[in-house]
């Protein structure tokens, strides 16, 4: 039963999207006040009964419904509580449906959140919501329903791929997508705007919490991506310049850039057209990424079924949305000015280059990601972009960012003076470099130039930002009241450095002292690896809820002191079959030590991976410290709710 | 400078910036192509000399063997028509297994065997990379999915 009340709140919920994407706008365009006010209540019911949608699904997934042929083909009655609510997205359709429910909860919030927008612009806002949403929903409706009922109902399940049952990857699409959806309201405000013309501060400071959070979200989702991977997959590594990777990458640089033009934009009035550019292009890239991942053009854990009929689908429509937003900004950015001017050495020209080269990152990945599948579907044969081409290119283009980012927090907005950004600067340089080759002489007696390289750039960008905050509190009378005189945005801008730099000094340390062995180990036998032992101690049988492990001990010495024991194991799923590795490893802050079976060999011997990983939770304590810095920033007096009515005020005056 | 020069200067330095990474990303671009083959194209000498590229095809049963004291692993991968032999050193993904798809990552050597840097066994759940699925329609030689299993 629940089934048909889920496939028909979804059916309501398609009819209410239409109306929200449709009256609204229409009311809008003419002035009826009462159908621009329609899109409020439209979007909060379509929340409700998105909601009841996902909620029956979840209820079939609970109760073991196998008469769903989605519970059917992605769950199992073995399967424990937990796995069994997460499995809900943990394929193409349920994850769609998850996609449209978040895209309804980010409608909700902002029409709870718009008091201070003119009804007209929220009109227009809630309206191009409820357009993405109707695309979705007969996306899902058409192409991947989950309420689908298999007859004769199976016995038992099809169970969840394993790769899929742990608990980064429960969390990992609900945060991911979180973010994806949110820049999909960026996107409505930047059309918003477009359609009534009215590019002012007030828009940019609306834009920017709302980015603000998708971003924060999508940094997460990046890094819990990346954290699995490297703990889930047994090869030891963060990052794989995988198509499905750099699709959630590509918005998130773009996303990036387009915070970043975001600040110029309220502050100064600058780069107001080329902002709303950038805001159409994160959600496209974000949309563009559910079609690389959902429509099974590319091979990967994440790629359910190759049905034509979807990948044909989300193709049309990311034609229609990026074709009409481009077409919509081609007739009404000529009539954009910027009211500004600046000169070459100034925040607004720094923000432009910071701008540039992340698109252009984009761009590189866009390029090495697409041009096979274009390739292939013209059918001049099938290639692949090996992954060192992404490296190759995006480490020359990140380091003029890591370069620029202190100094930009430095420079004056409109106009700076050479010397007096010089002066400090040439006095803290050599105390970078200084400690650079200090640190490097520590770590490996400077023989590697990356290692060398990576430091000084960490430490440089450490210690522009720290000339930048003395220069805000030397004024002051004291620390304190320094310190408590800055704004929460600043503090924010800060602590994302801050994870910036963190995250430098991971990649270098971790990617060029990483030490890797692959052996083959007997019982008694043991493995050394730079300081460290690692002594096999055998494996026996375990048994999990629903599978069977062989579990390998291994004690780990450095010197004659144990530092960790570790266990990890070879699962088979009971249900499919599949051999899984899962790697176990002693985290520590400065290194991680790694081990993962291979396979059984002659005798009791196994082949078996071990790793020396220094500093590789640096990268994602990065992640962290960069959702950190967002968290601040939104806290900003500016968006509070009280400066809402001067918002009001300000964009009308504006109009 | 006038700031008219001025602007000209910064404009045409970042022209150069622009020029110069375009430059370097296309190069790294060309040199890091890997072409997809099937083991027929291979065994008509379509591979690319001293170039690495990608191999996909189905691994023939009873063909893997170890080596006893190495990790090395030798096996045969075949697309229905030819068989191309593969040498690998290392681990040996948790879903490679005899009778099914596997693309690996390579050179061909001098004596005709592929040497693997590389052996991938992701796939979708009909347990076949799509362009070994492709490459077997082609030759007729695509296995039907067991019974029972949807889609």
């Amino acid at each position: 039963m629940t089934a048909e009340i889920g496939q028909y709140c979804l059916l309501l919920a398609l009819l209410t999207a239409l109306f929200q994407g449709t009256l609204p706008l229409i009311g809008a365009a003419r002035g009826q006040g009462l159908w621009m006010e329609s899109a409020i209540p439209a979007g909060r019911a379509q929340f409700i009964f998105l909601a009841l949608a996902f909620c029956a699904l979840i209820n079939g997934f609970i109760e073991n419904d196998f008469s769903i042929l989605y519970v059917a083909s992605h769950s199992n009655s073995a399967l424990p509580l937990y796995y069994r609510i997460a499995a809900t997205w943990g394929a193409h359709e349920g994850s769609m449906l998850l996609w449209a429910f978040i895209l309804s909860g980010w409608t909700l919030a902002v029409t709870l959140f718009s008091g201070g927008l003119t009804p007209v612009f929220r009109a227009r806002v809630l309206g191009t919501m409820g357009l993405i949403s109707f695309g979705i929903l007969l996306f899902i409706q058409w192409t991947s329903n989950p309420f689908l009922r298999l007859i004769p109902m199976p016995a038992e399940g099809n169970d969840l791929n394993p790769l899929l049952q742990d608990f980064g990857m429960t969390i990992h699409p609900p945060m991911l997508y979180m973010g994806y959806v949110g820049l999909a309201v960026a996107f409505s405000f930047a059309i918003a705007a477009l359609l009534g013309g009215t590019l002012d501060a007030a828009w940019s400071r609306w834009s920017r919490p709302w980015t603000l959070v998708a971003r924060i979200f999508l940094t997460f989702g990046i890094v819990l991506g990346s954290w699995w991977a490297y703990y889930e997959l047994g090869w030891g590594g963060w990052w794989f310049w995988d198509p499905v990777e750099n699709a959630s990458f590509m918005p998130w640089l773009v996303a990036t850039a387009l915070l970043h033009s975001l600040a110029a934009t309220e502050k100064r009035g600058a780069f107001k057209a080329w902002t709303v550019l950038l805001a159409i292009f994160a959600f496209s890239l974000s949309l563009l990424g559910t079609f690389l991942v959902r429509s099974g053009v590319l091979t990967s854990v994440h790629a359910f079924a190759s049905d034509p009929a979807r990948g044909l689908f989300i193709l049309v429509f990311l034609a229609v949305v990026v074709g009409s937003s481009l077409l919509l900004y081609g007739l009404r950015a000529p009539v954009i000015r910027d009211s500004t001017r600046f000169t070459w050495l100034s925040r607004e020209s720094l923000l432009l280059v910071n701008n540039i080269l992340l698109v252009t990152a984009s761009a590189s990945i866009l390029l090495g990601t697409l041009y096979p599948l274009v390739l292939d579907a013209l059918k001049l044969g099938k290639i692949s972009v090996g992954s060192p081409y992404f490296a190759r290119v995006f480490t020359p283009l990140m380091t003029p960012i890591v370069f620029l980012a202190g100094i930009a927090a430095m420079v004056p907005w409109r106009e700076g003076q050479l010397d007096k950004i010089l002066r400090p600067l040439l006095r803290i340089a050599l105390p970078v470099i200084v400690l650079a080759v200090a640190l490097s002489l520590l770590v490996d007696g400077m023989s590697d130039i990356a290692t060398l390289a990576g430091i000084g750039m960490a430490l440089w960008l450490l210690a522009t930002q720290g000339l930048s905050l003395w220069n805000r509190i030397k004024h002051r009378q004291s620390l304190s009241e320094g310190v408590s005189a800055l704004s929460m945005s600043f503090i924010g801008m800060n602590f994302a450095h801050l994870g910036l730099a963190v995250f430098v000094i991971g990649v270098t340390l971790s990617g060029s002292h990483s030490e890797e062995k692959i052996v083959k180990l007997a019982p008694g036998e043991s493995a050394s690896i730079g300081a460290y032992t690692f002594k096999f101690g055998g494996v026996h049988a375990v048994e999990g809820p629903n599978y069977h492990a062989q579990e390998g001990r291994f004690d780990v010495f450095e010197g004659n002191r144990q530092v960790a024991a570790l266990t990890p194991q070879k699962r088979i799923y009971q249900v499919q079959k599949n051999p899984m590795t899962e790697a176990a490893i002693d985290p520590g802050l400065t290194r991680d030590l790694y081990v993962a079976l291979g396979e059984p060999l002659d005798k009791d011997a196994w082949s078996v991976r071990v790793y020396y990983k220094p500093f590789i939770r640096w990268i994602w304590f990065g992640g962290l410290l960069m959702m950190t810095g967002g968290l601040c920033s939104l806290l900003d007096k500016r968006y509070r709710i009280g400066s809402r009515k001067d918002l009001t005020l300000e964009s009308q005056r504006g109009a | 400078m006038t700031p008219r020069r001025r602007r000209m200067l910064v404009v045409s330095l970042i022209l150069a910036g622009v020029g110069l990474a375009a430059f370097f990303g296309l190069t790294a671009f060309q040199k890091n192509l890997l072409y997809f083959l099937t083991p027929s194209q291979v065994a008509q000498g379509e591979a690319p000399k001293g170039h690495s590229f990608r191999i996909g095809g189905l691994v023939v049963k009873g063909t893997v063997r170890r080596a006893p004291d190495t990790l090395e692993v030798h096996f045969d991968l075949t697309d229905g028509n030819r068989t191309v032999g593969v040498s690998y050193t290392g681990i040996l993904p948790d879903l490679f297994r005899e009778g099914q798809g596997i693309i690996a990552i390579g050179k061909l050597s001098e004596t005709g065997v592929f040497e693997a840097s590389e052996v991938l066994a992701k796939h979708d759940e009909n347990y076949m990379p799509p362009e070994v699925a492709e490459s077997l329609k082609a030759t007729g030689q695509m296995p039907q999915p067991p019974e029972g299993t949807q889609k």
